[in-house]
């Protein structure tokens, strides 16, 4: 790999700079602020500032409601991840085997990911509300079968869905783009040997598009702790009774409804180190079985 | 070019005179309310404009109370607050402690503005007064539950609107034997209705220190009174389809049910009158009670709705302004204005008696609403009636009504939700206890 030189520091330096500045004000300072406040127990309107030590830690790591939300938070990013990469891989390979309206496809798949979450969240929810949107024709099959509002697993699986499908989109275009710089002259010679489509997806396509895979699922699993929050907002507040509270909603919950900063401080702490930690984890174990052509 | 430099120079002067001369002194105002409400609000501050040319208030109309708490606290911090906070009930806690307010029966005496601080109902001016009786902040927007009902469907098993829960009780099971397909309560959870506002009126306490007046160590204890019963009451209902949930997240909430004449009764704020007079089925005739109590025994509802804050660290032109404001919506007229267009009631009792005579709350579409005022009336406040001085109550409230949705999903009895709730409750009490300590309630 070849690196590049500046005999000028100066310059160098001036280049790196705005992107040090940004990172420096958008996420060391705030991230510094709240280390301060998780120690501390803050008022909220400014005027005074108790050491209490790891006590907020303390109490949010004792508190049972606490290691549902961590628990809820994994079962979203698993399922939104699961469902958006495979549906994502499933359309992608559709695409670049050129099936019927690929063009339209190509352009249009796209779009779900410009519309911003709470948008989604709020059509989503219209479409799973018991009583009027599509779910209504379930329910007049299967009497009371489908109620988000009570029933706190349909009430996930539906935040899942809204997930995901605005993340299909993002994967779709890698996806895409990966298949689409596997040489022709590999498909065509497995195609001459007489494999079908599904094992040439199977022995030459996947395995060559593994780093792109790792990629989207690094991605995928990042957003899934972040950007849940719009859609959880709009469609089901963390309810019904706690059941999609995820880690990211109950921090903006106790801290900017509660008042409680502190505690959200704490909390938002150990979610940053939660996803540090996970992407951690897929770099050194996953990373090792990807094969970097 | 040599004539075009003077002549742009006094261009600029003249321009300079202009604006000197008409510059009103701003201070802002930041407000919770918004639709209908929100609307009518931003006319109240057009009015006080036109009415003088001394001040100008700056009014900012935010998505909600817990928006606009959220945004003044973060521009507090930026030393930009507004002069003046719609502030609600459950944020007054924080806003007390912290001591960084201008409270306004020392702002009025400062500066000499003659405010009747004894015309204010008794059951409002407590939520929003010092343990020795001086108002924090003002009342402006106060409302209080009622229960709302379909006077039609009464009318049809000949029965009046209830007065007791055992009564309530027995036309909820005749009005499912009448008509077997419509939804006879509509029940949305509600910590105001359900909770503080039972306690106030059957007189029984929320929590010790009658109800945190007398200090920071409070504790809960509604899970020992009857308001467990109450709740147990209402899962009857539930399971017996005497009652049906209809909340937001299932598509429509109690207010759009009954408004739509799909369920016969509703509890809310009287401040829904107005938006329920403006938008109704066509075939709904409806009217207002007061809340059903436990016994016979009435006791006073507590006030909600938000009162007007004014924020420490601003200049004293912004203060004189803001009291100024203060003092126009106290007036009769802006009182009746603000009446006649919400559905919110008079804070002051000479305002009341003014607009009964004459017969303001005789005819549609403001007859109704004296039955607040009833409510909030009832009897003289007691030490359990006059409101709650609880910290992290907006965290309590999220607390309940998760606890509420598992008991009624049929997770845990009401007896252990009500248990639990109590026992995070009273984290949340010992927390802001410590947040705050070596400080007393004011």
């Amino acid at each position: 790999m070849r690196r590049a030189y500046f005999k000028n520091n100066w310059v160098a330096a001036l280049m790196v700079a705005p992107q040090l500045i940004l990172v420096f004000t958008f996420f060391y300072f705030p991230t510094s602020e709240a280390l301060y406040w998780a120690f501390t127990l803050e008022q909220p309107w400014g005027g005074g500032n108790t050491w209490v030590g790891f006590d907020n830690f303390a109490a949010i790591l004792g508190d049972p409601y606490y290691w549902d939300s961590i628990w809820a938070s994994i079962v979203y990013a698993v399922g939104s991840t699961a469902l958006a990469v495979g549906i994502a891989l499933m359309l992608a390979i559709f695409a670049d085997r050129q099936l019927a309206g690929y063009k339209l496809y190509r352009v249009g798949m796209i779009w779900p990911y410009a519309i911003a979450a709470p948008a989604v969240g709020l059509a989503f929810r219209f479409i799973f509300t018991p009583g009027a949107g599509i779910m209504m024709y379930v329910n007049f099959l299967f009497p009371h079968l489908w109620n988000p509002v009570d029933n706190g697993t349909q009430a996930m699986a539906m935040v899942i869905v809204a997930g995901a499908w605005k993340q299909v989109a993002y994967n779709f275009i890698f996806f895409l783009a990966g298949l689409q710089s596997i040489p022709r002259s590999l498909i065509e010679a497995g195609a001459m040997d007489g494999a079908r489509v599904l094992r040439r997806v199977r022995d030459i396509q996947l395995p060559l598009l593994a780093p792109t895979f790792f990629f989207v699922l690094v991605i995928n699993i990042t957003d899934s702790f972040t950007d849940s929050f719009g859609i959880v907002d709009t469609m089901t507040a963390g309810g019904p009774s706690r059941a999609t509270n995820l880690m990211v909603y109950k921090i903006f919950n106790d801290g900017f409804q509660g008042l409680d900063y502190s505690g959200a401080a704490a909390q938002s702490i150990i979610l940053m180190l939660l996803v540090i930690a996970l992407t951690f984890v897929q770099f050194r174990y996953i990373e090792r079985k990807v094969h970097y052509t | 070019m040599n004539k075009t430099y003077p002549a742009l120079a006094a261009l600029a002067l003249a321009f300079c005179a202009t604006t000197a001369s008409a510059d009103k002194i701003k201070f802002d105002y930041w407000y919770g309310l918004s639709g209908d409400l929100g609307a009518v609000l931003a006319q109240t501050c057009d009015h006080f404009n036109a009415s003088q040319d001394k001040y100008e208030a700056v009014c900012t109309g935010y998505d909600g109370y817990e928006l606009v708490v959220q945004s003044a606290i973060a521009a507090f911090r930026a030393g930009k607050a507004p002069a003046l906070l719609q502030s609600f009930d459950a944020g007054t806690a924080d806003l007390m402690m912290s001591g960084q307010f201008y409270a306004v029966s020392q702002m009025m005496k400062d500066y000499n503005i003659e405010i009747n601080w004894a015309d204010y109902f008794p059951g409002i001016a407590n939520y929003y007064a010092s343990s020795k009786g001086e108002l924090f902040s003002m009342p402006f927007n106060s409302s209080t539950a009622v229960m709302y009902y379909n006077t039609d469907d009464l009318a049809a098993v000949n029965m009046p609107a209830p007065t007791t829960w055992a009564e309530f009780d027995a036309t909820l099971k005749a009005l499912k034997a009448k008509n077997p397909e419509k939804c006879a309560y509509g029940y949305e959870p509600s910590v105001w209705v359900d909770l503080e506002q039972y306690s106030s009126i059957n007189n029984v306490p929320l929590a010790t220190n009658n109800n945190g007046y007398d200090g920071l160590d409070t504790k809960y204890v509604y899970n020992t009174t009857s308001a467990v019963k109450h709740m147990e009451d209402i899962k009857g209902w539930l399971d017996a389809g005497l009652a049906e949930m209809k909340v937001s997240a299932g598509g429509m909430n109690s207010q759009e049910a009954f408004s739509q004449n799909i369920c016969s009764f509703f509890f809310g704020s009287i401040a829904n009158h107005s938006s329920l007079n403006l938008k109704h089925a066509d075939n709904l005739h409806w009217d207002v009670a007061m809340i059903p109590t436990e016994t016979a025994e009435r006791h006073n509802s507590v006030v909600g709705g938000a009162s007007l804050w004014v924020l420490a660290g601003k200049s004293e032109e912004e203060y004189r302004g803001v009291a100024e404001y203060l003092k126009f919506i106290s007036t009769p007229e802006s009182i009746k204005f603000w009446v006649s267009n919400t559905g919110y009631i008079p804070v002051t009792k000479s305002a009341f008696d003014a607009l009964t005579a004459e017969g303001f709350y005789s005819a549609a579409p403001y007859k109704g609403r004296e039955v607040a005022i009833a409510s909030l009336t009832a009897t003289e406040p007691g030490p359990l009636n006059r409101g709650f001085r609880l910290g992290s109550m907006i965290q309590h409230r999220a607390e309940w009504l998760s606890e509420v949705q598992a008991a009624l999903a049929g997770q845990k009895t009401v007896q252990e939700a009500y248990d639990t709730s109590v026992e995070r409750g009273n984290a949340l009490l010992e927390k802001f206890a410590k947040t705050y300590a070596g400080k007393t309630l004011p």
